[in-house]
């Protein structure tokens, strides 16, 4: 018993590394999608696009891999999850097609490709903000019967919903900005250097609303952050957050071009790892916990045996495909 | 409460998000292993015609490659939403099998995709064919995983059930290789060939009947009848095996496929045609030969045969969508068949690209692969029912505490946004189909310039000995 209680923590902790490489991975360029209005020329455009032209799909898998890899290691999870977000996660979906479509449509005609770049930008809203409803949704916390979902079709809209969808947006903005920082060069980098920094400031609001909110939901998410000795292990989260602030600051201000992103990948990782503090050990917050929800353990094993040899495997892989279209992105390249 | 209304629209959404999906897939499996050939040919050989043809077919390719993804997607999360009572109690066993496909084959399509679209001029011809090799791999790695998750709803084995009611392996290479999954993945890898070629065929024909001299649609008409010809027969053999599988573990709904509303117990007959009816539990206006389902199912024309006389009402699938569904995909393998052969007697006289005869046949027959995989799997899909675990969870206990209004509206939404995008995709590819490959051809790359600097952004693939 003891061994399965420890590889249900270990899948706990496998199924948040493929959230949380996806929402940075897909989230910069969700972000790019986001500030398609702020780049109207074509040009820019084009480039925008390039730049992740050759990865946003593999990029999108660790989507596929969070959603089926809770079906396999936590069912029940994931049979009350859904149903619960139905409505956003039906909302995300349509918006990641006309997203993805839209990578290949823009190029395969002159006369509509203002209609995919609408299709782009409305489509990365749309799954941008409804990820964020969807957090927001699980985070206050979900009716559950039996092992159903017993809520209604519209409990997942409240204020707080609202406000993380709001902040999710907002996020994925500035990693989409700070990448474009990275990857690109001349006026098309110095915009993105100002729009990065309304960007940081409406992030950083974001996180304080949201850190305020959440423990307001629950006395337990309360407890959780300021009861000792849970101090020791929370109060770090809030300091680092204001020490990567400080550096992504810098880095802004002294226009070093490949700090702002990572920094940003920083500043998401301290946010979902203060999810992680709130929510653990449960997986539908106040009601299933990890080990409720665990597959049986010859399930869990035998999924382990893949995740360790594959997982590595694919890391390896796709960092080779960035390392092939390194560098900046530049328009007058081999168009025609 | 659940009302039945809304498991039928849940079941309408998934059977419309199906439909739309499995045509992407089925096209792209066997594009990327055209690619590859084509790839391996022009660095065997180096003939531009290869290079050229093989830019022409990766831009249609990224197409639908793209449309597959995104529709793909929508599957993975629609267990959860619209099936969740299905999840809870699956999961364990087919959730690891599902897990399975997405670390073995789509990160691989995925993370290689990019370097075989653009990455030609960057890493050099070897290296990109090793790229190709890799999506063209993903996809078929994809095909095994997700049909065997498919087969073990249809023949359930190596599980026991626990406590809380959910499905456990009990065994694990037993639930991977059930019973009919090795008939299942055969005849979908053959039938994603097929499909590929039947639209590489249409499209070299369609080039060919303008200017039959052009050397890509010759070629590529070539290939595509080669391959038809010699997949076509072997499909039909491979199909009727399965068949006997399914007669064998899922008999119900060999009867649905015939039409036997009544046992056999000297011979069954085979309705060519004729319009089942559930309630009078008969076929009307029947056109069939004695005699001839014996003989085909049992190999024998006197051997008896059970019909849906022997089942309980409640356990009937639809009959007349499988019967109806399964003469669609049965004739239409025929006419492949015909179209092979056809195309043989042509090759032989030496008039394979003379024969506008032969190039109006395939141009036809361009959409009937898609239409008979679709065929197939309504056939197989609707046959299983009203179970989604055969014989032992029912689709009605499978669904998610939805209410109505909510299916409905997602349903409503799917029908809209597949419509207008995928209507666009398709006119797309139409568009790109309707050029004919041109010597010096580029791929996506040069359209989408992702170059960095120093890279020289001529076209910079090597040129090869042979001219086009």
């Amino acid at each position: 018993m003891n061994a399965s209680i420890d590889i249900t923590t270990v899948w706990a902790f496998i199924i948040a590394f493929a959230v949380f490489v996806y929402v940075v991975m897909d989230g910069f360029d969700l972000g790019l999608g986001i500030l398609f209005p702020l780049f109207p020329a074509k040009a820019d455009r084009d480039v925008i696009t390039n730049t992740v032209a050759p990865v946003w799909d593999g990029n999108e898998t660790w989507l596929v891999l969070g959603g089926g890899g809770l079906m396999a290691a936590f069912p029940l999870a994931y049979a009350v999850l859904l149903p619960a977000i139905y409505t956003p996660v039906i909302a995300m979906l349509v918006g990641l097609i006309f997203r993805g479509v839209a990578f290949e449509f823009r190029w395969r005609t002159r006369a509509q490709r203002n209609r995919w770049d609408i299709a782009f930008t409305g489509g990365s809203w749309l799954a941008a903000l409804a990820q964020g409803v969807a957090l927001g949704a699980i985070l206050q916390g979900v009716h559950v019967e039996g092992r159903q979902y017993a809520g209604g079709w519209w409990d997942w809209l409240t204020p707080f919903s609202l406000l993380t969808g709001v902040s999710l947006v907002i996020g994925y903005a500035l990693l989409g900005a700070t990448w474009l920082i990275l990857k690109t060069e001349g006026e098309l980098r110095d915009k993105a250097y100002r729009i990065s920094w309304y960007l940081l400031f409406a992030m950083l609001a974001a996180i304080g609303a949201v850190s305020v909110a959440t423990p307001l939901l629950t006395i337990k998410y309360a407890q959780r952050w300021f009861t000792w000795p849970n101090v020791v292990l929370t109060a770090p989260v809030p300091l680092a957050v204001a020490v990567v602030t400080a550096l992504l600051l810098k880095s802004l201000a002294e226009r070093q071009d490949r700090r702002p992103f990572f920094l940003t990948l920083l500043l998401f990782l301290l946010s979902y790892a203060g999810l992680g503090i709130s929510m653990y050990p449960y997986i539908v917050p106040q009601s299933i916990t990890i080990w409720q929800a665990a597959a049986p353990l010859n399930s869990q094993l035998f999924m382990l045996v893949g995740v360790a040899i594959l997982i590595p495997l694919i890391l390896v892989y796709t960092g080779w495909a960035y390392w092939v279209f390194r560098g900046k992105v530049r328009p007058e390249s081999g168009y025609h | 409460m659940l009302g039945l209304d809304a498991i039928a629209l849940a079941r309408a959404q998934f059977a419309f998000t199906m439909t739309f999906h499995i045509v992407f897939p089925a096209l792209s499996i066997g594009l990327a292993s055209y690619l590859a050939v084509l790839e391996a040919l022009w660095l065997w050989t180096g003939r531009d015609v290869f290079i050229n043809l093989f830019n022409y077919w990766l831009k249609i390719f990224a197409i639908a490659f793209g449309m597959g993804v995104v529709s793909g997607i929508v599957m993975s999360y629609q267990f959860g939403t619209n099936w969740s009572a299905f999840a809870d109690k699956t999961g364990p066993v087919i959730g690891p099998l599902m897990a399975y496909e997405v670390l073995t084959a789509f990160f691989l399509e995925a993370g290689f995709l990019g370097v075989m679209l653009f990455g030609l001029n960057r890493i050099g011809p070897r290296l990109h064919f090793l790229a190709t090799l890799m999506v063209a791999t993903g996809t078929l790695i994809s095909a095994f995983w997700i049909l065997s998750a498919n087969s073990w709803m249809q023949t359930p084995a190596g599980y026991t059930v626990n406590a809380a009611g959910q499905f456990v392996a009990a065994d694990w290479l037993k639930v991977i290789f059930n019973p009919s999954f090795p008939y299942r993945l055969v005849h979908m890898v053959l039938a994603a060939y097929l499909t590929t070629s039947l639209v590489v065929g249409a499209v070299g024909a369609f080039h060919l009947l303008r200017d039959p001299h052009l050397a890509g649609p010759r070629v590529m008409f070539s290939m595509a009848m080669w391959m038809a010809t010699l997949v076509a027969p072997i499909q039909i053999l491979a199909g009727d095996q399965h068949g006997l599988n399914t007669l064998k573990h899922q008999p119900v709904k060999i009867m649905a496929m015939e039409g036997h509303f009544q046992s056999h117990k000297h011979g069954a007959p085979l309705y060519l045609f004729g319009l089942p009816d559930e309630t009078a539990g008969k076929v009307k206006y029947a056109i069939d030969i004695p005699k001839l389902g014996s003989l085909i199912l049992k190999h024998s024309p006197d051997a008896p045969m059970d019909g849906l006389d022997t089942v309980p009402r409640e356990n009937w699938p639809p009959v007349p969508i499988t019967f109806w569904a399964f003469r669609v995909m049965v004739g239409l393998g025929f006419l492949m068949f015909a179209l092979g052969l056809f195309s043989l007697w042509e090759r032989w006289r030496g008039r394979l690209y003379q024969s506008p005869l032969l190039h109006r046949f395939a141009m036809l027959m361009g959409p009937a692969g898609f239409i008979a995989v679709i065929a197939g799997w309504v056939t197989t899909e609707t046959g299983r029912q009203p179970f989604t675990v055969y014989g032992l969870l029912r689709t009605t206990d499978s669904a998610s505490p939805l209410a109505a209004p909510a299916v409905g509206s997602s349903l409503l939404a799917f029908v809209i946004v597949y419509f207008a995008v995928y209507a666009a995709g398709i006119a797309y590819l139409l568009r790109l189909m309707a050029q004919p490959p041109h010597p010096g051809e580029q791929g996506p790359s040069s359209e989408s310039p992702v170059r960095t600097a120093g890279i020289t952004p001529a076209p910079g693939v090597p040129k090869g000995a042979g001219a086009t």
